[in-house]
């Protein structure tokens, strides 16, 4: 069973970036999950296992370099079926695929996929292959060749990616506009535990752009109700909860609008334009005291947030609308004194970035180790606001950059390191040709005395075994004599020559002394000859074993001689060669780092300036805004004044008013004295913070009254409400 | 000179991308220069070990020590040490990756060496714990038998069962 490679690597993320660009990712990242608890599978090679330690924590480069290195060395052998690397031949194509597209190496992965698709495979493992691939060209934005891959697979999909081919499919459909079939497909998926709430999503999505509306409503509304511990998913919860309530509102379903936003969580990531978006709904129905409950808590938030920045203006404009033009001057002058202070911050902010310490700052290491590292960037001597950065460094293709762009710094500080590597390398090879070359010269002289009585020795054997070979045939007995009587035999010899030349010269009892001693000889030679030859052949065996002994020596010896030659020598060319194409690769890389740096540093100050345009406009809005405050309330400060003058007149006058007074001496002070009293007294009675008024059930809510809009008298001050649209085309956009 | 001409053309463009707003081609040329040369230095580094392993570790006298879990239990493994000839040659404290890589099938080279042919004392020590934070510790010995060729040893810790065992490959 194959280890789901993409499950281990869709776990894990930064933190604070993976709740904002969950939904960015996430998607297509989860439906690897399905085979997280697999079982392991037992480990037939070493060389995989530990290639895979480093893919299980998302080292992709590493992992590619080891499993590279053990695929290239197993097409090398000569019989590469006796490698146990064969085990694991399938899995390890697959994982080096796999590995290439997390390490956003497409072009690569494909190629290594379509490799396995053409190789002679079971259909299984081809259909396997065909859904990876098919998953490459939907992560390229290619649904229709996605879709053309996934018409490859025929009949069985492995179980452990059978729901994922499934989502998949239905998600290309999406793209390409057949929603019909993608609603059919994700209804299916449905309780599908390892996809939870995202075919939900989905499936709801989809059924609203098909125009089954009431549907999709429904379900998005089933998946919105939900809730969890877990960030990741109440953040999907929140998201969908805020894109439902976006939608009605801009459909002008505002009673239906409200509760979605109110479901969304107070601390989560959504909770801002959730807020912002609740507030609208109120404003748009007339109910602007309504609208100030969550604009107030939305007013306290971080400032650097775009929704807390339009609130900042919504809030005195809400005022306006109830006639509390002080307290909206008031809010207005804070606004500016806010608008003044983040221009300023933006406008250091462009200038770090042009700088290039934005950049610095992501070539940081420390950086990436701690949680949320991209709002601790700020944190470093001159780095831009991140704040501000925050939704942009959460898009994918924002992603894509900063990523590439790491992992271009990574690689030119591996080829850096390995440029040192490459100068100790050459000083150890000059300590070990100093410290050689002076001995084997002597060494090589002993070897070669050495190896000349080790050849000898040799000879020796061979013509011992020779011999005994051939007396198992033929029956030698003088073979086996000792060396006193291999003497006594010659001695004999001689004696018989003499006594044959001159037989007269010697006495009877001395010719048969000799016979006498010859046979005794020959006796003792042939009783004793098989236990002789056993002898004879044990003493070879154990000569063998010692000849055995002497020949590991000596080959150790000459290994241990090449070694330390080889310690030394061969290695001049492939350094110099290896040093070349580093510093190539160094160029190249500084140019491609300054390339996507620009791009990342261009972006940067794009979305930083158009967020300081933003607050410019915002600024002149709100100055606008405040003198309107002002006038009216100077107008209504000097109908108090004229009031309370005639007041002061009637009260001096000591004869009371004639009974039928005009009706207009009385009027001002009941329409207008108290009226202004109760409205500028109403702010102070709205809780600053809230949640409760939040959480208003549906039933609370109520039918809005018809003719609640805002009214058209200060649409100039009036920030246009723009994330609810954003909102919108974001969450279309996040089923990808 | 072609070189530079082409570095400077480069430098005119990435000056101009600062200059304007990035467009989609300029992506996907610049995404699909850098796919070639993350490939390039993959290649390159794969070469490279090579030769680093072949200049400092020569298979005659390389020994490589590898660790393992063998827990299907739930067990986070904290720290190994490891003694060959009677000198500490590893010391490793995991990190959480680390243990879940392990607790997927990786297998940690947690050390490569030189040694003589012949026998080798080989002790290994670790410590971990449950989950519920019950700890669990143990050391065992083993001899490693050095040959002419490299000699790889998997170190295969069983942490709930404070067993260690020792798998020559």
């Amino acid at each position: 069973m194959r280890i789901p490679l993409l499950s281990a690597f869709s776990g894990v993320a930064g933190a604070g970036l993976r709740v904002l660009s969950f939904t960015l990712c996430s998607l297509s990242l989860l439906p690897s999950v399905s085979g997280a608890d697999d079982d392991k599978e037992e480990l037939r090679d070493l060389f995989f296992g530990a290639a895979m330690y480093y893919a299980h924590q998302e080292n992709y480069f590493d992992a590619i370099v080891a499993l590279d290195n053990e695929l290239a060395q197993y097409h090398r052998l000569d019989e590469p079926a006796l490698d146990p690397f064969s085990n694991h031949l399938g899995q390890a194509e697959f994982s080096v695929g796999d590995l290439e597209l997390s390490y956003r190496m497409h072009r690569e992965a494909g190629r290594a996929i379509e490799a396995v698709l053409k190789g002679n495979v079971s259909q299984e493992v081809r259909n396997e292959a065909a859904y990876r691939l098919a998953k490459i060209h939907y992560h390229k934005q290619q649904p229709l060749n996605a879709l053309h891959a996934l018409e490859m697979i025929e009949g069985r999909v492995p179980l452990r990616v059978r729901a994922d081919e499934q989502f998949l499919r239905a998600r290309v459909f999406m793209e390409l506009g057949r929603l019909e079939e993608a609603v059919e497909l994700l209804k299916d998926l449905k309780g599908e535990e390892s996809l939870e709430g995202f075919v939900e999503f989905n499936l709801g999505i989809a059924q609203l752009k098909s125009g089954e509306e009431a549907r999709g409503v429904l379900e998005l509304t089933a998946l919105g109700k939900r809730h969890s511990g877990d960030p990741a998913d109440q953040a999907l919860y929140d998201k969908t909860n805020l894109l439902l309530g976006s939608h009605l509102m801009e459909a002008g379903e505002l009673q239906l609008a409200r509760p979605y936003f109110d479901r969304v969580n107070l601390e989560g990531p959504f909770s801002n334009r959730a807020l912002l978006g609740a507030g609208w709904v109120e404003a748009r129905a007339g109910r602007f005291d309504r609208a100030l409950v969550p604009w107030r808590i939305l007013q306290n938030r971080k400032g650097t947030n775009e929704s807390v920045q339009e609130v900042m203006l919504a809030v005195p404009y809400a005022y306006g609308k109830l006639d509390v033009h002080s307290t909206a001057a008031i809010h207005y002058g804070r606004a500016l004194d806010a608008f003044g202070r983040e221009i300023d911050t933006l406008t250091a902010s462009i200038n770090s970035i042009r700088q290039g310490k934005f950049l610095e700052a992501l070539r940081r290491k420390e950086a990436t180790q701690v949680q949320n590292w991209v709002v601790a960037l700020r944190n470093l001597p001159e780095a831009p606001e991140t704040h501000y950065l925050l939704d942009l460094m959460a898009s994918n293709d924002y992603q894509e950059f900063l990523r590439n762009y790491r992992d271009l710094n990574d690689l030119y500080e591996r080829n850096k390191e390995w440029l040192k590597s490459l100068a100790a390398f050459e000083d150890i090879i000059s300590a070990r040709r100093a410290y050689y070359e002076p001995l084997l010269p002597q060494l090589d002289e002993q070897f070669r005395t050495l190896d000349a009585r080790i050849k000898l020795r040799m000879e020796q054997r061979d013509q011992f075994s020779s011999r005994i070979e051939q007396m198992l045939v033929s029956r030698r007995p003088e073979y086996l004599a000792t060396a006193e009587e291999q003497e006594a035999r010659l001695q004999l010899l001689q004696l018989h020559k003499q006594i044959a030349r001159n037989p007269k010269g010697f006495t009877e009892q001395s010719r048969s002394r000799v016979e006498r001693l010859q046979g005794i000889l020959d006796l003792r030679l042939s009783t004793e000859y098989h236990q002789r030859l056993t002898e004879a052949y044990k003493h070879l065996q154990a000569l063998n074993a010692e000849i055995e002994k002497l020949q590991t020596v000596y080959r150790s010896y000459v290994r241990s001689r090449q070694a330390a030659t080889h310690s030394y020598t061969g290695y001049n060319k492939d350094i110099q060669r290896s040093r070349a194409q580093i510093r190539s690769a160094q160029q190249r890389l500084e140019m491609l780092m300054a390339r996507q740096g620009s791009m990342l540093e261009a972006l940067a100050v794009e979305e930083l300036e158009r967020r300081r345009s933003q607050l410019e406009s915002y600024q002149i809005k709100a100055r606008f805004a405040l003198a309107d405050s002002y006038d009216r309330a100077n107008e209504l400060q000097e109908q108090r004044e004229d009031q309370r003058k005639i007041e002061q007149h009637r009260e001096a006058q000591p004869e009371t008013l004639p009974e039928q007074n005009p009706p207009e001496l009385e009027a001002p002070e009941s329409e207008n004295g108290l009226q202004e009293q109760s409205l500028e007294a109403q702010p102070e009675t709205l809780p600053e913070s809230n949640p409760a008024e939040l959480k208003v059930p549906e039933s609370e809510n109520g039918p809005l009254e018809q003719g609640g809009q805002p009214q058209a008298d200060q649409p100039e001050i009036l920030p246009e409400n723009k994330s609810a649209e954003r909102q919108v085309s974001e969450a279309e956009g996040d089923k990808a | 000179m072609f070189r530079i001409l082409q570095i400077a053309l480069l430098l005119l463009l990435a000056a101009a991308v600062n200059a304007q707003n990035v467009s989609r081609d300029d992506i996907r040329g610049l995404d699909e220069q850098i796919q070639d040369v993350k490939k390039d230095v993959i290649d390159l580094t794969a070469t490279l070990a090579q030769l680093e392993e072949k200049l400092l570790f020569p298979s005659n006298t390389q020994v490589a020590l590898f660790v393992s879990v063998a827990d299907e239990k739930p067990f986070e493994l904290e720290s190994v040490e490891v003694t060959l000839n009677g000198e500490i040659v590893a010391h490793h404290l995991y990190t959480y990756r680390e243990i879940e890589s392990l607790q997927k099938g990786g297998v940690q080279k947690i050390y490569t060496g030189n040694v003589q042919a012949g026998g080798h004392p080989l002790q290994v020590r670790f410590i971990g714990k449950t989950p519920s934070g019950k700890e669990y510790r143990a050391n065992a010995s083993y001899q490693i038998d050095k040959a002419v060729g490299p000699k790889f040893v998997e170190i295969r810790i069983s942490g709930t069962e404070s067993e260690i065992n020792f798998k020559d490959w």
